[in-house]
């Protein structure tokens, strides 16, 4: 599999998702520089985290107009797989790709730590993720209060879109497992199609048991082997 | 005569300016004598510490720089990766406008690290600020910390630790100082600052150049901030942003064909830059500021040279690759000019719209002058170092714990290191917090380093060269507890007026105390800064020598944290733990400073038994003996007991002989770490320990969730961890 990590100026967790790729056999990974287009060979496309663009306007604001991203639509129009990681996530939500948007943390203060969550299955990326498993992942961002009107949630959930939610290590969705006023707790959400996810968390950052966690693997896995 | 005024707004006294007169052989044009006031500050000139500084131990076998003459420190650590590191301080632009100060001062340090073609894998903080109920302070620390968390998270280089203190004597002059470490890997070559020869070519890149900072070298940092000034057009306004593809830009370029050297705009923007290079190459530049690319038109010749403007770099190439470099930065968006060359002359030529307006001789711009210090002791300090022994008759030991636990220079800093991102990269195997300093593993094998900063101020408020070493030997235990071996340090020097005779007596000390620490544990000091002029109330701020260390683990698996991991395991000191009794352990103790309310008395450090004590950790941690180590700091043994047990959420159950129950509790003066292991390993622990001359001894087992010291201390760790964490009551 062909994974295609987009890179605009001010993207800085580009070379963390190659290294967690890394770890996987049949994976190859390609850096595609914003003003480039992608390959045809690529299957799957990562938008890492960073300040694309500096965040100056809003976070992801600018990085939609890149010229990448042209193709980064096409290839959610063949289907393919599209993962939108913190800053990517925020790009797609401002491309249209993904719905709601995601806003300043309620507290107004920048949040790195670890957190819980539970998932909703998906066809392209929890098919290794045990039953009931609870995900530890960091997360790290200043704008990741996800936000979407009630129609929106209401599609969300109806469709099963909302793919992650922070929750207490024992599996509890409530106020105190959420770091940074999300509606619904919501982590990541699917597009309708199901071959796109965007998550605040980092999954990059939990693939090895000497950074604390390895449950992002689990994500990474699910979607090279539903390819 | 010249303008006294104007003098003083450039920070140079009357007889520099004779002095300036007399080399040159006539008096100085005003953009020499702006010149003249910027490479002879007492930021960039190190007027009143050169010849001290000059003292400290700076070799190894592992430095390959030249203390003084890169932009920082390199050791080398093996399978050719080489380390670089340095530590800045950014005190009075944070004093005036928080945020931008604070943001600015890690994008200073972090281009320092960088322009020696090293990538920045980790930056540190140590800060002081004044108490919290005052509001001004409260605002400076949350201008600082939104600073340093904008512009640092923004880079994506993980802010992996750090240390704060709160005292009364940085009211309204906070200090915050920034370390990073980079690391270059086997293929890349260590960049100078240098042109090679006379042709060289000297690009400048990045931000345009505007009128932002002037006089940010020589009128703030030169000087004691003024009540009620407005000095906001010193500060200079970072760009996270640009800084970042200046970074990636110019990391690619130190390695292509062509590239000679790099330099950082900082302080003085480019009149050191430039003249620092021309002095360190033997040669003279002829500069071209048409060819500076500008923020506003109608800027003046002397702003322009002493622009503070941030993320600017100087690039020097070999001039047949002039248009590939020029083409290489336009196409990452970014503006690229060049605005010299190099020559045999010299001299620094300055050419504007046609006329060269400044010929002046490098090696006069570059002579500052190096003053000699008093170290007459004055005789407030012997006053405070007289012992005023306890006059409280509060009995209850579970209180005073509770307190000094619930005090900000003790509690947790989650509040603030959780707005850091500090796993970026994928290198942070121990998270702030988890133990006395951070572990980065590098990916290659099985290495990794750990770093620290750390000192005690209170303790150098007292005695300085005690202090001063203390701050060595606490930053390198603080990395031995994790399990590495100290390989060298960077030093931050923060202090107060040096024109005064009390603080050139705290400077002479200070710099004393930090070469006696370093010749005993032989490790160089390969790279620093000094911060003078530090006041508070028309007061000198207590000493603050800010030690960076940082060590090196061959095995990471082999690394510790500070937690107590299992219920049964043994806990032991290792150390001066055979109780001395001796009420000058609280000496400038945290314990001192709130239930006496006064410092006095002489803090003692004995630098043989402690460099033992590292030794012997060391040994201990490489044949896996021991599941957690904790140094013996701020509030002493009983702290360093309760916080091992917060971060495992364990209990323990302790017994210390001894009557003076204070300072054993509380008193911090001693070389001591509490570690802990399974029963069966603490035979082996103490034979160690034995065999360097090291006193340990058995003080008790970890239990399930109550502390428990003697029938003193009996406290649950539920509610410890409450009040380490939430402050509550």
């Amino acid at each position: 599999m062909n994974i295609g990590i987009i890179v605009f100026p001010g993207t800085w967790s580009d070379r963390d998702c190659e290294f967690a790729l890394s770890s996987f056999k049949n994976v190859k990974t390609f850096f595609i520089w914003h003003k480039e287009s992608i390959p045809k060979n690529i299957d799957a496309v990562i938008l890492p985290g960073g300040f694309s663009y500096g965040d100056h306007l809003r976070a992801g604001a600018i990085a939609q107009f890149s010229l990448v991203m042209k193709d980064v639509f096409q290839l959610n129009q063949k289907g393919s797989p599209i993962i939108g990681i913190c800053n990517g996530f925020q790009i797609l939500c401002e491309a249209g790709i993904l719905p709601g948007a995601l806003i300043r943390n309620k507290n107004l203060k920048f949040n790195c730590s670890f957190v819980n969550l539970k998932y909703k299955k998906s066809k392209k990326f929890t098919s290794s993720i045990p039953k009931n498993k609870i995900l530890k992942i960091p997360i790290s961002h200043g704008e990741g209060n996800y936000q979407a009107d009630k129609n929106t949630l209401n599609m969300l959930k109806e469709n099963d879109q909302i793919a992650f939610q922070y929750c207490s290590e024992s599996g509890v969705i409530n106020d105190d497992a959420n770091p940074n006023g999300s509606v619904n707790n919501i982590a990541g959400i699917y597009n309708k199609n199901g071959n796109v996810l965007g998550m605040m968390p980092h999954p990059e950052r939990s693939c090895s048991i000497d950074l604390g966690s390895e449950d992002g693997n689990l994500i990474f896995k699910s979607m090279i082997k539903s390819f | 005569m010249i303008d006294k005024k104007l003098l003083k707004e450039i920070a140079l006294s009357e007889s520099e300016y004779l002095n300036i007169c007399e080399l040159l052989n006539r008096e100085p044009s005003s953009l020499e004598l702006g010149l003249f006031g910027a490479l002879w500050s007492e930021h960039c000139g190190y007027k009143h510490t050169k010849l001290l500084l000059k003292e400290l131990p700076n070799e190894s076998a592992r430095v390959l720089s030249e203390m003084g003459k890169e932009n920082a420190g390199v050791l080398d650590i093996g399978n050719g990766m080489k380390i670089v590191m340095k530590v800045e301080s950014h005190n009075h632009p944070s004093a005036i406008e928080p945020k931008e100060g604070a943001a600015t001062g890690v994008g200073g340090i972090v281009r320092d690290i960088f322009a020696m073609g090293a990538y920045p894998i980790a930056i540190l903080n140590s800060l002081r600020f004044g108490p919290q109920d005052i509001p001004r302070n409260k605002y400076l620390l949350n201008g600082v910390v939104e600073g340093i968390s904008t512009y640092g998270n923004c880079l994506g280089i993980p802010d992996v630790g750090g240390e704060i203190e709160f005292e009364e004597c940085y009211t309204t002059n906070p200090l915050v100082n920034a370390m990073c470490v980079g690391i270059i890997d086997d293929k890349s070559p260590i960049l100078n600052a240098r042109a090679d020869k006379a042709g060289d070519l000297a690009i400048l890149v990045g931000a345009d150049t505007g009128r932002d900072g002037i006089h940010g070298a020589s009128g703030l940092a030169s000087q004691s901030l003024e009540e009620g000034s407005d000095s906001r057009s010193a500060v200079q306004v970072g760009n996270p942003f640009l800084e970042k593809v200046l970074l990636e830009s110019c990391l690619i370029s130190a390695k292509m064909e062509g590239i000679i050297g790099m330099q950082d705009l900082g302080a003085a923007g480019l009149t050191s830059s430039v003249i620092e290079v021309a002095e360190k190459s033997d040669l003279g530049i002829e500069l071209n500021l048409d060819k500076v690319h500008l923020k506003e038109n109608a800027m003046t010749p002397y702003e322009i040279m002493l622009s503070e403007s941030q993320e600017r770099m100087l690039i020097i190439i070999d001039s047949k690759n002039e248009q590939k470099f020029l083409k290489f930065f336009n196409d990452r968006d970014l503006k690229a000019n060049t605005i010299g060359k190099f020559n045999r002359s010299k001299n620094v030529k300055i050419k504007y719209k046609g006329d060269e307006i400044l010929n002046t001789p490098v090696k006069i711009l570059t002579n500052a002058p190096a003053y000699e210090l008093s170290d007459k002791k004055p005789k407030w300090i012997s006053e405070v170092q007289k012992y005023i022994p306890s006059k409280n008759n509060i009995s209850d030991m579970n209180k005073i714990l509770e307190s000094l636990l619930k005090s900000p220079n003790i509690s947790s800093k989650k509040e603030i290191y959780s707005q850091f991102d500090h796993q970026v990269q994928l290198n942070t195997i121990v998270l702030p917090g988890e133990a006395d300093a951070a572990v980065l593993r590098l990916k290659k094998g099985n290495q990794a380093i750990s770093i620290s900063i750390d000192c005690d101020s209170k303790k150098c408020y007292l005695d300085p060269e005690v202090g001063a070493s203390m701050a060595v030997a606490e930053s390198c235990r603080n990395i031995v507890c994790t399990g590495a071996r100290p390989i060298g340090l960077t030093d931050g020097l923060n202090l107060g007026n040096p024109e005064k005779m009390d603080v050139q007596y705290q400077i002479t000390k200070t710099i004393e105390g930090l070469k006696k620490a370093c010749l005993e544990f032989g490790i160089p000091i390969i790279s620093g800064n000094v911060s003078l002029y530090n006041e508070s109330n028309q007061k000198p701020i207590f000493p603050t020598p800010i030690i960076g260390a940082i060590g090196h683990i061959d095995d990471y698996s082999k690394t510790v944290t500070a937690s107590f991991k299992s219920v049964g395991d043994k806990v032991i000191i290792i150390g001066e733990g055979q109780i001395n009794e001796d009420e000058n352990l609280l000496s400038g103790s945290e314990y001192q400073k709130i239930f006496e309310n006064q410092l006095s008395g002489s803090p003692h450090i004995d630098l043989n038994k402690e460099f033992n004590l590292q030794n012997s950790l060391i040994e201990i941690i490489d044949n896996k003996l021991i599941n957690s180590a904790h140094d013996v700091s701020t509030g002493g043994i009983s702290i360093a007991i309760a916080e091992s047990c917060i971060l495992g959420n364990v209990g323990s159950n302790i017994l210390l002989d001894g009557d003076n129950k204070k300072s054993i509790y509380f008193g911090e003066n001693r070389s001591a770490i509490i570690v802990s292991c399974h029963p069966r390993k603490s035979g082996e622990v103490i034979k160690i320990a034995n065999k360097h001359n090291v006193d340990s001894k058995e003080i008790g087992v970890v239990t399930k969730n109550e502390l428990i010291i003697n029938k003193d201390i009996r406290i649950k760790v539920e509610r410890l961890m409450s009040i380490f964490y939430n402050q509550s009551d």
